[in-house]
Protein backbone atom coordinates (compact mmCIF):
# COMPACT_ATOMS: atom_id res chain seq x y z
CA UNK A 1 0.00 0.00 0.00
CA UNK A 2 0.87 3.39 -0.82
CA UNK A 3 0.63 6.54 1.99
CA UNK A 4 0.63 8.54 -0.79
CA UNK A 5 -2.04 7.30 -2.67
CA UNK A 6 -4.18 7.07 0.10
CA UNK A 7 -3.21 10.59 1.24
CA UNK A 8 -4.15 11.53 -2.65
CA UNK A 9 -7.75 10.47 -2.59
CA UNK A 10 -8.11 11.95 0.93
CA UNK A 11 -7.55 15.17 -0.74
CA UNK A 12 -9.62 14.66 -3.84
CA UNK A 13 -12.22 13.98 -1.24
CA UNK A 14 -11.83 16.68 0.96
CA UNK A 15 -12.08 18.91 -1.93
CA UNK A 16 -15.03 16.98 -3.75
CA UNK A 17 -17.12 17.04 -0.62
CA UNK A 18 -16.66 20.45 -0.23
CA UNK A 19 -18.72 21.13 -3.23
CA UNK A 20 -20.86 18.46 -2.83
CA UNK A 21 -23.96 19.71 -0.67
CA UNK A 22 -25.38 16.15 -0.74
CA UNK A 23 -22.74 14.49 0.98
CA UNK A 24 -22.00 17.89 2.66
CA UNK A 25 -25.32 18.13 4.62
CA UNK A 26 -24.81 14.65 6.24
CA UNK A 27 -22.29 15.76 7.85
CA UNK A 28 -23.30 19.14 9.09
CA UNK A 29 -27.27 18.74 9.94
CA UNK A 30 -26.96 16.59 12.91
CA UNK A 31 -24.57 18.85 14.73
CA UNK A 32 -26.36 21.93 14.06
CA UNK A 33 -29.82 20.38 14.86
CA UNK A 34 -28.23 19.25 18.42
CA UNK A 35 -26.84 23.04 18.90
CA UNK A 36 -29.78 24.26 18.12
CA UNK A 37 -32.51 21.96 19.99
CA UNK A 38 -30.11 21.22 23.11
CA UNK A 39 -29.68 24.87 23.55
CA UNK A 40 -33.63 25.97 22.38
CA UNK A 41 -35.24 23.05 23.97
CA UNK A 42 -35.65 22.43 27.78
CA UNK A 43 -38.80 20.51 28.93
CA UNK A 44 -38.87 19.25 32.46
CA UNK A 45 -38.34 15.80 33.35
CA UNK A 46 -36.35 15.08 30.68
CA UNK A 47 -32.72 13.54 30.62
CA UNK A 48 -29.50 15.50 30.83
CA UNK A 49 -28.54 15.67 27.51
CA UNK A 50 -31.38 14.17 25.85
CA UNK A 51 -30.97 15.16 22.18
CA UNK A 52 -27.15 15.19 22.24
CA UNK A 53 -27.65 11.43 23.00
CA UNK A 54 -30.87 11.03 20.73
CA UNK A 55 -29.02 12.78 17.38
CA UNK A 56 -25.39 10.73 18.17
CA UNK A 57 -26.83 7.46 17.72
CA UNK A 58 -28.46 9.23 14.68
CA UNK A 59 -25.71 11.05 13.09
CA UNK A 60 -23.81 7.29 13.22
CA UNK A 61 -26.72 5.60 12.03
CA UNK A 62 -26.96 7.93 8.88
CA UNK A 63 -23.83 10.13 8.16
CA UNK A 64 -21.15 7.70 7.47
CA UNK A 65 -23.10 4.89 5.97
CA UNK A 66 -24.84 7.60 3.29
CA UNK A 67 -21.81 9.27 2.63
CA UNK A 68 -19.90 6.33 2.14
CA UNK A 69 -22.31 4.61 0.02
CA UNK A 70 -23.07 7.63 -2.10
CA UNK A 71 -18.86 8.49 -2.93
CA UNK A 72 -18.65 5.15 -3.96
CA UNK A 73 -21.64 4.85 -5.84
CA UNK A 74 -20.70 7.71 -7.72
CA UNK A 75 -17.54 6.98 -8.53
CA UNK A 76 -18.63 3.64 -10.12
CA UNK A 77 -21.50 5.15 -11.59
CA UNK A 78 -19.03 8.38 -13.49
CA UNK A 79 -16.37 5.99 -14.38
CA UNK A 80 -13.88 7.86 -12.01
CA UNK A 81 -13.56 5.42 -9.95
CA UNK A 82 -12.15 3.05 -13.09
CA UNK A 83 -9.59 5.40 -14.01
CA UNK A 84 -8.47 5.53 -10.68
CA UNK A 85 -8.09 1.88 -10.85
CA UNK A 86 -6.46 2.14 -13.58
CA UNK A 87 -3.56 4.25 -12.70
CA UNK A 88 -2.47 1.75 -9.81
CA UNK A 89 -4.22 2.63 -7.11
CA UNK A 90 -5.09 -0.16 -4.80
CA UNK A 91 -8.75 -0.80 -3.59
CA UNK A 92 -7.78 -1.06 -0.27
CA UNK A 93 -5.85 2.54 -0.94
CA UNK A 94 -8.99 3.70 -1.93
CA UNK A 95 -10.85 2.64 0.70
CA UNK A 96 -8.62 3.75 2.95
CA UNK A 97 -8.59 7.23 1.63
CA UNK A 98 -12.74 7.83 1.83
CA UNK A 99 -12.81 6.12 4.60
CA UNK A 100 -10.32 7.87 6.35
CA UNK A 101 -12.31 11.36 5.58
CA UNK A 102 -15.19 10.15 6.83
CA UNK A 103 -13.75 9.14 10.09
CA UNK A 104 -12.64 12.35 10.35
CA UNK A 105 -14.96 14.26 9.40
CA UNK A 106 -17.74 12.70 11.37
CA UNK A 107 -15.40 13.06 14.44
CA UNK A 108 -15.11 16.61 13.66
CA UNK A 109 -18.78 16.55 13.80
CA UNK A 110 -18.75 14.07 17.34
CA UNK A 111 -16.82 16.77 18.91
CA UNK A 112 -19.63 19.61 18.37
CA UNK A 113 -21.67 16.85 19.88
CA UNK A 114 -19.16 16.25 23.08
CA UNK A 115 -19.24 19.75 23.04
CA UNK A 116 -22.75 20.91 23.00
CA UNK A 117 -23.18 17.86 25.58
CA UNK A 118 -20.06 19.78 27.64
CA UNK A 119 -18.60 16.64 27.93
CA UNK A 120 -15.12 16.49 30.59
CA UNK A 121 -12.68 13.63 31.44
CA UNK A 122 -14.48 10.35 31.65
CA UNK A 123 -17.31 11.03 29.99
CA UNK A 124 -15.50 12.60 27.26
CA UNK A 125 -13.24 9.96 26.20
CA UNK A 126 -16.19 7.16 26.62
CA UNK A 127 -18.61 9.45 24.04
CA UNK A 128 -15.46 9.74 21.41
CA UNK A 129 -14.79 5.95 22.05
CA UNK A 130 -18.08 4.95 21.49
CA UNK A 131 -18.96 7.34 18.58
CA UNK A 132 -15.90 6.01 16.82
CA UNK A 133 -16.68 2.13 17.00
CA UNK A 134 -20.27 2.89 15.93
CA UNK A 135 -18.74 5.20 12.99
CA UNK A 136 -16.48 2.43 11.92
CA UNK A 137 -19.47 0.16 12.03
CA UNK A 138 -21.55 2.52 10.00
CA UNK A 139 -19.00 3.03 7.57
CA UNK A 140 -18.27 -0.44 6.31
CA UNK A 141 -21.93 -1.26 5.86
CA UNK A 142 -22.20 1.62 3.74
CA UNK A 143 -19.02 0.41 1.72
CA UNK A 144 -20.56 -2.61 1.41
CA UNK A 145 -24.16 -1.42 0.15
CA UNK A 146 -21.59 1.16 -2.06
CA UNK A 147 -19.55 -1.64 -3.83
CA UNK A 148 -22.66 -3.79 -4.37
CA UNK A 149 -24.53 -1.23 -6.13
CA UNK A 150 -24.09 -0.27 -9.86
CA UNK A 151 -25.40 3.42 -9.74
CA UNK A 152 -25.86 6.30 -7.64
CA UNK A 153 -29.91 5.72 -7.79
CA UNK A 154 -29.45 1.73 -6.53
CA UNK A 155 -26.88 2.69 -3.71
CA UNK A 156 -29.53 4.88 -2.53
CA UNK A 157 -32.55 2.73 -2.74
CA UNK A 158 -30.43 0.43 -0.49
CA UNK A 159 -28.62 2.44 1.66
CA UNK A 160 -32.11 5.09 2.58
CA UNK A 161 -33.86 1.84 4.31
CA UNK A 162 -30.57 0.57 5.93
CA UNK A 163 -30.10 3.79 6.61
CA UNK A 164 -33.10 4.48 8.70
CA UNK A 165 -33.34 1.22 10.78
CA UNK A 166 -29.88 1.75 12.01
CA UNK A 167 -31.15 5.21 13.19
CA UNK A 168 -34.24 5.17 13.76
CA UNK A 169 -34.45 2.03 15.45
CA UNK A 170 -32.85 3.28 19.20
CA UNK A 171 -35.53 5.54 19.50
CA UNK A 172 -38.31 3.75 18.66
CA UNK A 173 -37.00 0.97 21.16
CA UNK A 174 -37.53 4.28 23.91
CA UNK A 175 -41.09 3.67 23.43
CA UNK A 176 -41.50 -0.16 23.14
CA UNK A 177 -40.32 -3.25 24.95
CA UNK A 178 -40.73 -5.61 21.98
CA UNK A 179 -38.57 -3.06 19.84
CA UNK A 180 -35.83 -2.77 22.31
CA UNK A 181 -35.35 -6.12 22.67
CA UNK A 182 -34.79 -6.50 18.75
CA UNK A 183 -32.74 -3.01 19.20
CA UNK A 184 -30.40 -4.93 21.79
CA UNK A 185 -29.15 -6.92 19.10
CA UNK A 186 -28.40 -4.23 16.41
CA UNK A 187 -25.09 -2.25 16.72
CA UNK A 188 -27.37 1.16 16.98
CA UNK A 189 -28.99 -0.11 19.71
CA UNK A 190 -26.05 -0.66 22.08
CA UNK A 191 -24.53 2.45 20.58
CA UNK A 192 -27.65 3.91 22.50
CA UNK A 193 -27.77 2.32 25.41
CA UNK A 194 -24.00 3.09 26.22
CA UNK A 195 -24.65 6.48 25.06
CA UNK A 196 -27.06 6.60 28.39
CA UNK A 197 -24.69 5.65 30.42
CA UNK A 198 -21.94 7.66 30.00
CA UNK A 199 -19.39 8.50 32.41
CA UNK A 200 -20.52 5.06 34.42
CA UNK A 201 -19.84 2.57 31.31
CA UNK A 202 -20.04 -1.03 32.36
CA UNK A 203 -19.40 -3.04 29.38
CA UNK A 204 -21.49 -5.98 30.00
CA UNK A 205 -20.49 -9.48 27.76
CA UNK A 206 -23.94 -8.43 25.49
CA UNK A 207 -22.62 -4.67 24.65
CA UNK A 208 -19.21 -6.21 23.48
CA UNK A 209 -20.26 -9.29 21.54
CA UNK A 210 -23.13 -7.75 20.04
CA UNK A 211 -21.18 -5.19 18.07
CA UNK A 212 -18.40 -7.27 17.63
CA UNK A 213 -21.26 -9.86 15.83
CA UNK A 214 -22.66 -7.30 13.83
CA UNK A 215 -19.35 -5.60 13.05
CA UNK A 216 -18.02 -9.41 12.07
CA UNK A 217 -21.65 -9.58 9.49
CA UNK A 218 -21.36 -6.32 8.25
CA UNK A 219 -17.28 -7.13 7.78
CA UNK A 220 -18.35 -10.53 5.51
CA UNK A 221 -21.23 -8.75 4.12
CA UNK A 222 -18.28 -6.48 2.40
CA UNK A 223 -15.84 -8.63 1.41
CA UNK A 224 -19.14 -10.84 -0.79
CA UNK A 225 -20.24 -7.72 -2.04
CA UNK A 226 -16.27 -7.01 -3.01
CA UNK A 227 -15.35 -10.41 -4.33
CA UNK A 228 -18.92 -10.41 -6.38
CA UNK A 229 -18.74 -6.50 -8.01
CA UNK A 230 -15.30 -5.27 -7.34
CA UNK A 231 -14.63 -1.41 -6.69
CA UNK A 232 -14.78 -0.29 -10.45
CA UNK B 1 -1.16 -9.38 -43.39
CA UNK B 2 2.67 -8.63 -43.39
CA UNK B 3 3.65 -6.94 -40.07
CA UNK B 4 6.68 -5.81 -38.34
CA UNK B 5 7.62 -8.14 -35.75
CA UNK B 6 10.38 -5.81 -33.96
CA UNK B 7 10.17 -3.96 -31.22
CA UNK B 8 6.89 -4.93 -30.38
CA UNK B 9 4.77 -3.15 -28.00
CA UNK B 10 1.33 -4.82 -28.44
CA UNK B 11 1.03 -8.55 -29.48
CA UNK B 12 -2.61 -10.11 -30.29
CA UNK B 13 -2.95 -13.53 -30.84
CA UNK B 14 -5.88 -15.20 -31.52
CA UNK B 15 -8.22 -13.26 -29.64
CA UNK B 16 -12.02 -13.68 -29.30
CA UNK B 17 -14.38 -12.82 -27.10
CA UNK B 18 -18.09 -13.92 -26.69
CA UNK B 19 -20.43 -12.20 -24.70
CA UNK B 20 -23.51 -15.56 -24.06
CA UNK B 21 -24.02 -16.15 -27.22
CA UNK B 22 -22.83 -13.53 -29.54
CA UNK B 23 -19.38 -13.37 -30.41
CA UNK B 24 -18.01 -10.00 -30.54
CA UNK B 25 -14.54 -10.84 -31.74
CA UNK B 26 -13.15 -13.42 -33.53
CA UNK B 27 -9.56 -14.77 -33.70
CA UNK B 28 -7.74 -11.49 -34.17
CA UNK B 29 -4.34 -11.11 -34.80
CA UNK B 30 -2.13 -8.00 -34.45
CA UNK B 31 0.93 -6.26 -33.60
CA UNK B 32 1.87 -3.28 -33.39
CA UNK B 33 5.27 -1.42 -32.67
CA UNK B 34 7.20 1.27 -31.53
CA UNK B 35 6.20 4.51 -32.18
CA UNK B 36 3.81 3.28 -34.27
CA UNK B 37 -0.06 5.27 -34.78
CA UNK B 38 -2.78 2.10 -35.15
CA UNK B 39 -6.01 2.97 -35.91
CA UNK B 40 -9.15 -0.41 -35.37
CA UNK B 41 -11.59 1.51 -37.46
CA UNK B 42 -15.49 -0.13 -37.87
CA UNK B 43 -18.94 1.47 -37.39
CA UNK B 44 -20.58 1.08 -33.95
CA UNK B 45 -21.11 -2.46 -32.37
CA UNK B 46 -18.02 -3.82 -34.37
CA UNK B 47 -15.96 -4.64 -31.46
CA UNK B 48 -13.73 -1.71 -30.89
CA UNK B 49 -14.24 -0.96 -27.60
CA UNK B 50 -13.97 -4.84 -26.49
CA UNK B 51 -10.75 -5.23 -27.58
CA UNK B 52 -9.62 -2.18 -25.99
CA UNK B 53 -10.82 -2.84 -22.73
CA UNK B 54 -9.07 -6.64 -23.22
CA UNK B 55 -5.93 -4.84 -24.04
CA UNK B 56 -6.16 -2.33 -20.98
CA UNK B 57 -7.02 -5.03 -18.77
CA UNK B 58 -10.43 -4.35 -18.36
CA UNK B 59 -12.02 -6.92 -19.75
CA UNK B 60 -10.82 -11.04 -20.04
CA UNK B 61 -10.68 -12.64 -23.45
CA UNK B 62 -12.57 -15.94 -24.28
CA UNK B 63 -9.65 -16.93 -26.06
CA UNK B 64 -6.34 -16.47 -27.55
CA UNK B 65 -3.58 -14.25 -25.81
CA UNK B 66 -2.77 -10.23 -25.48
CA UNK B 67 0.52 -9.03 -24.42
CA UNK B 68 1.30 -5.19 -23.73
CA UNK B 69 4.88 -4.78 -23.65
CA UNK B 70 5.72 -8.14 -23.26
CA UNK B 71 3.51 -9.29 -20.60
CA UNK B 72 0.30 -10.82 -20.90
CA UNK B 73 -2.73 -8.41 -20.27
CA UNK B 74 -4.11 -11.22 -17.88
CA UNK B 75 -1.59 -10.06 -15.76
CA UNK B 76 -0.95 -6.49 -15.59
CA UNK B 77 1.20 -4.80 -12.88
CA UNK B 78 1.86 -1.34 -11.78
CA UNK B 79 4.74 -1.48 -14.08
CA UNK B 80 2.94 -1.97 -17.19
CA UNK B 81 0.12 0.46 -15.80
CA UNK B 82 2.84 3.18 -15.27
CA UNK B 83 3.60 3.04 -18.92
CA UNK B 84 0.41 3.15 -20.43
CA UNK B 85 -2.07 6.26 -20.85
CA UNK B 86 -6.04 6.13 -21.75
CA UNK B 87 -8.18 8.38 -23.08
CA UNK B 88 -11.49 6.58 -22.74
CA UNK B 89 -14.91 6.70 -24.23
CA UNK B 90 -16.38 8.14 -21.19
CA UNK B 91 -14.31 10.86 -19.30
CA UNK B 92 -14.09 9.72 -15.53
CA UNK B 93 -13.38 13.26 -14.52
CA UNK B 94 -14.31 14.78 -11.34
CA UNK B 95 -16.78 17.04 -12.21
CA UNK B 96 -17.07 19.21 -9.50
CA UNK B 97 -13.14 19.84 -9.32
CA UNK B 98 -11.22 22.22 -11.36
CA UNK B 99 -8.76 21.17 -14.20
CA UNK B 100 -5.88 22.20 -12.00
CA UNK B 101 -7.25 19.35 -9.33
CA UNK B 102 -8.11 17.02 -11.41
CA UNK B 103 -4.63 16.73 -13.03
CA UNK B 104 -3.32 17.47 -9.18
CA UNK B 105 -4.76 13.87 -8.25
CA UNK B 106 -3.03 11.87 -10.64
CA UNK B 107 0.45 13.75 -10.16
CA UNK B 108 0.27 12.44 -6.92
CA UNK B 109 -1.21 9.33 -7.80
CA UNK B 110 2.18 8.64 -10.30
CA UNK B 111 4.56 10.76 -8.26
CA UNK B 112 5.31 12.93 -10.44
CA UNK B 113 5.84 16.48 -9.97
CA UNK B 114 3.27 19.45 -9.87
CA UNK B 115 5.10 21.42 -12.33
CA UNK B 116 3.87 18.71 -15.22
CA UNK B 117 0.26 20.35 -14.62
CA UNK B 118 0.62 23.54 -16.06
CA UNK B 119 3.02 22.19 -18.88
CA UNK B 120 -0.30 19.83 -20.07
CA UNK B 121 -2.70 22.29 -20.08
CA UNK B 122 -0.81 24.21 -21.75
CA UNK B 123 -0.04 21.45 -24.12
CA UNK B 124 -3.81 21.02 -24.32
CA UNK B 125 -4.66 24.40 -24.93
CA UNK B 126 -6.67 24.80 -21.25
CA UNK B 127 -4.32 27.08 -19.62
CA UNK B 128 -7.11 29.86 -19.18
CA UNK B 129 -9.60 27.06 -17.54
CA UNK B 130 -6.94 25.74 -15.46
CA UNK B 131 -9.26 26.79 -12.18
CA UNK B 132 -12.78 26.18 -13.90
CA UNK B 133 -14.59 23.25 -12.41
CA UNK B 134 -14.96 20.40 -15.08
CA UNK B 135 -18.37 20.54 -15.01
CA UNK B 136 -18.43 23.97 -16.80
CA UNK B 137 -16.13 23.00 -19.60
CA UNK B 138 -17.27 22.38 -23.14
CA UNK B 139 -17.44 18.37 -24.56
CA UNK B 140 -14.04 19.71 -26.92
CA UNK B 141 -12.46 20.88 -23.43
CA UNK B 142 -13.33 17.60 -21.18
CA UNK B 143 -11.76 15.55 -24.10
CA UNK B 144 -8.63 17.74 -24.48
CA UNK B 145 -8.11 17.56 -20.19
CA UNK B 146 -8.55 13.51 -20.41
CA UNK B 147 -5.96 13.91 -23.28
CA UNK B 148 -3.66 16.00 -20.81
CA UNK B 149 -4.09 13.11 -18.07
CA UNK B 150 -3.60 10.46 -19.94
CA UNK B 151 -0.12 12.32 -21.00
CA UNK B 152 0.46 13.00 -17.43
CA UNK B 153 2.97 9.74 -16.91
CA UNK B 154 4.64 10.06 -20.06
CA UNK B 155 2.96 6.33 -21.73
CA UNK B 156 4.85 4.15 -23.82
CA UNK B 157 1.80 3.39 -25.26
CA UNK B 158 -1.35 5.29 -25.30
CA UNK B 159 -5.08 4.12 -25.82
CA UNK B 160 -7.42 6.67 -26.97
CA UNK B 161 -11.15 5.09 -27.61
CA UNK B 162 -12.81 7.47 -30.31
CA UNK B 163 -10.34 10.94 -29.48
CA UNK B 164 -11.83 13.71 -31.16
CA UNK B 165 -15.80 12.44 -31.26
CA UNK B 166 -17.88 15.52 -31.32
CA UNK B 167 -15.20 17.90 -31.75
CA UNK B 168 -15.10 21.07 -33.61
CA UNK B 169 -12.44 21.19 -36.31
CA UNK B 170 -10.21 23.25 -34.79
CA UNK B 171 -10.23 20.97 -31.43
CA UNK B 172 -9.37 17.98 -33.91
CA UNK B 173 -6.69 19.95 -35.29
CA UNK B 174 -4.82 20.66 -31.92
CA UNK B 175 -5.13 16.78 -30.81
CA UNK B 176 -4.05 15.41 -34.05
CA UNK B 177 -0.52 17.92 -33.61
CA UNK B 178 -0.32 16.42 -30.17
CA UNK B 179 -0.64 12.49 -31.70
CA UNK B 180 2.02 13.32 -34.19
CA UNK B 181 4.12 14.91 -31.54
CA UNK B 182 4.10 11.77 -29.10
CA UNK B 183 4.68 9.79 -32.22
CA UNK B 184 8.35 11.76 -32.73
CA UNK B 185 8.53 10.79 -28.93
CA UNK B 186 8.03 7.60 -29.92
CA UNK B 187 4.86 6.30 -27.91
CA UNK B 188 3.04 4.37 -29.66
CA UNK B 189 -0.48 4.92 -30.30
CA UNK B 190 -3.70 2.49 -30.36
CA UNK B 191 -6.83 4.42 -31.43
CA UNK B 192 -10.08 3.68 -32.56
CA UNK B 193 -11.75 5.66 -34.60
CA UNK B 194 -14.90 5.25 -37.38
CA UNK B 195 -13.62 8.75 -38.62
CA UNK B 196 -12.56 7.50 -41.84
CA UNK B 197 -10.27 10.97 -42.94
CA UNK B 198 -8.89 10.68 -39.25
CA UNK B 199 -7.12 7.47 -39.80
CA UNK B 200 -5.77 8.20 -43.24
CA UNK B 201 -4.21 11.66 -42.13
CA UNK B 202 -2.70 9.99 -38.64
CA UNK B 203 -1.78 6.53 -39.33
CA UNK B 204 0.97 4.09 -39.94
CA UNK B 205 -1.32 1.23 -40.13
CA UNK B 206 -5.09 0.18 -39.83
CA UNK B 207 -7.62 -2.60 -39.48
CA UNK B 208 -11.30 -2.55 -40.69
CA UNK B 209 -13.69 -4.36 -38.39
CA UNK B 210 -17.05 -5.69 -39.07
CA UNK B 211 -18.28 -7.95 -36.91
CA UNK B 212 -15.61 -8.89 -35.17
CA UNK B 213 -13.47 -9.59 -37.79
CA UNK B 214 -11.04 -8.15 -39.41
CA UNK B 215 -11.15 -7.41 -42.40
CA UNK B 216 -8.49 -5.68 -44.20
CA UNK B 217 -4.86 -4.52 -42.40
CA UNK B 218 -2.45 -2.24 -43.51
CA UNK B 219 -1.29 1.13 -44.55
CA UNK B 220 -4.14 3.39 -45.12
CA UNK B 221 -2.72 4.66 -48.44
CA UNK B 222 -1.77 0.97 -49.44
CA UNK B 223 -5.40 -0.17 -49.05
CA UNK B 224 -6.85 2.91 -51.11
CA UNK B 225 -4.39 2.04 -53.85
CA UNK B 226 -4.86 -2.10 -53.20
CA UNK B 227 -8.92 -1.23 -53.64
CA UNK B 228 -8.23 1.43 -56.85
CA UNK B 229 -9.96 -1.29 -59.50
CA UNK B 230 -11.20 1.92 -61.93
CA UNK B 231 -7.21 3.45 -61.86
CA UNK B 232 -9.01 6.10 -63.54
CA UNK B 233 -7.80 10.10 -63.43
CA UNK B 234 -10.37 12.79 -63.07
CA UNK B 235 -10.07 16.38 -64.16
CA UNK B 236 -12.28 19.25 -63.97
CA UNK B 237 -11.74 22.15 -66.59
CA UNK B 238 -11.68 25.70 -66.32
CA UNK B 239 -15.12 25.95 -68.20
CA UNK B 240 -16.73 23.13 -66.25
CA UNK B 241 -16.49 19.98 -68.51
CA UNK B 242 -15.44 17.28 -66.38
CA UNK B 243 -14.07 14.51 -67.48
CA UNK B 244 -12.58 10.91 -66.32
CA UNK B 245 -9.70 9.58 -68.24
CA UNK B 246 -7.83 5.80 -68.00
CA UNK B 247 -3.97 5.64 -66.20
CA UNK B 248 -2.54 5.36 -69.94
CA UNK B 249 0.18 6.52 -71.93
CA UNK B 250 -3.21 8.77 -74.24
CA UNK B 251 -4.50 9.66 -71.68
CA UNK B 252 -0.83 11.38 -70.43
CA UNK B 253 -0.63 13.12 -73.82
CA UNK B 254 -4.05 14.53 -73.26
CA UNK B 255 -3.18 15.45 -69.77
CA UNK B 256 -0.29 17.43 -71.06
CA UNK B 257 -2.19 19.08 -73.72
CA UNK B 258 -4.78 20.54 -70.73
CA UNK B 259 -2.15 21.26 -68.35
CA UNK B 260 0.01 23.16 -71.41
CA UNK B 261 -3.42 24.85 -72.47
CA UNK B 262 -3.66 25.94 -68.82
CA UNK B 263 -7.41 25.14 -68.70
CA UNK B 264 -7.03 22.93 -65.97
CA UNK B 265 -8.95 23.66 -62.18
CA UNK B 266 -8.57 20.35 -60.62
CA UNK B 267 -6.91 16.99 -61.04
CA UNK B 268 -7.63 13.66 -58.95
CA UNK B 269 -7.45 9.74 -59.22
CA UNK B 270 -9.83 7.91 -58.54
CA UNK B 271 -8.40 5.65 -55.82
CA UNK B 272 -10.64 5.16 -52.83
CA UNK B 273 -11.30 5.98 -49.79
CA UNK B 274 -11.39 3.86 -46.98
CA UNK B 275 -14.83 4.15 -46.76
CA UNK B 276 -15.53 2.91 -50.47
CA UNK B 277 -12.97 0.26 -49.37
CA UNK B 278 -15.05 -1.04 -46.03
CA UNK B 279 -18.29 -1.02 -48.28
CA UNK B 280 -16.86 -2.96 -51.07
CA UNK B 281 -15.63 -5.56 -48.31
CA UNK B 282 -18.49 -5.73 -45.82
CA UNK B 283 -21.52 -4.32 -48.14
CA UNK B 284 -22.61 -1.99 -45.62
CA UNK B 285 -21.54 1.71 -45.23
CA UNK B 286 -19.81 2.63 -42.04
CA UNK B 287 -21.85 4.54 -40.20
Amino acid sequence: MNPKKISAIFQKQVKETLKNKEVLIQFLMFPILVVIMENSIKVEGMPEHYFVQLFATMYIGMAPLVSMTSIIAEEKEKNTLRMLMLSNVKPMEYLIGIGSYILLACMIGACVFAATGEYKGRELAEFLCIMMVGILISMLTGAAIGVWSKNAMSASSVSVPVMMVFSFLPMIASFNEHVKKVSDFVWSGQINNLMNSLGAIDFDMQTVLVLLANGGVVFVLFQIAYKKCGLA
Amino acid sequence: MEQKKESLRIEIQGISQSFGEKKVLDNIQLNIGDGEIFALLGPSGAGKTTLLKILTGQLVQTEGTAKILGTDTKKLTDKEYSKIGMMLDTSGLYERLSCYDNLLLFTQIYGISKNYIEEALLKVGLMEAKKRPVNKLSKGMKQRLVLARALMNDPWILFLDEPTSGLDPASTREIHKLIFSLKEKGTTVFLTTHNMEEAEKLCDNIALLHEGNIVEYGNPKEICRRYNHQNKIEILLKNGKQLSLCNSESSAKEIYGYLQEGIVETIHSTEPNLENVFVELTGRSFE
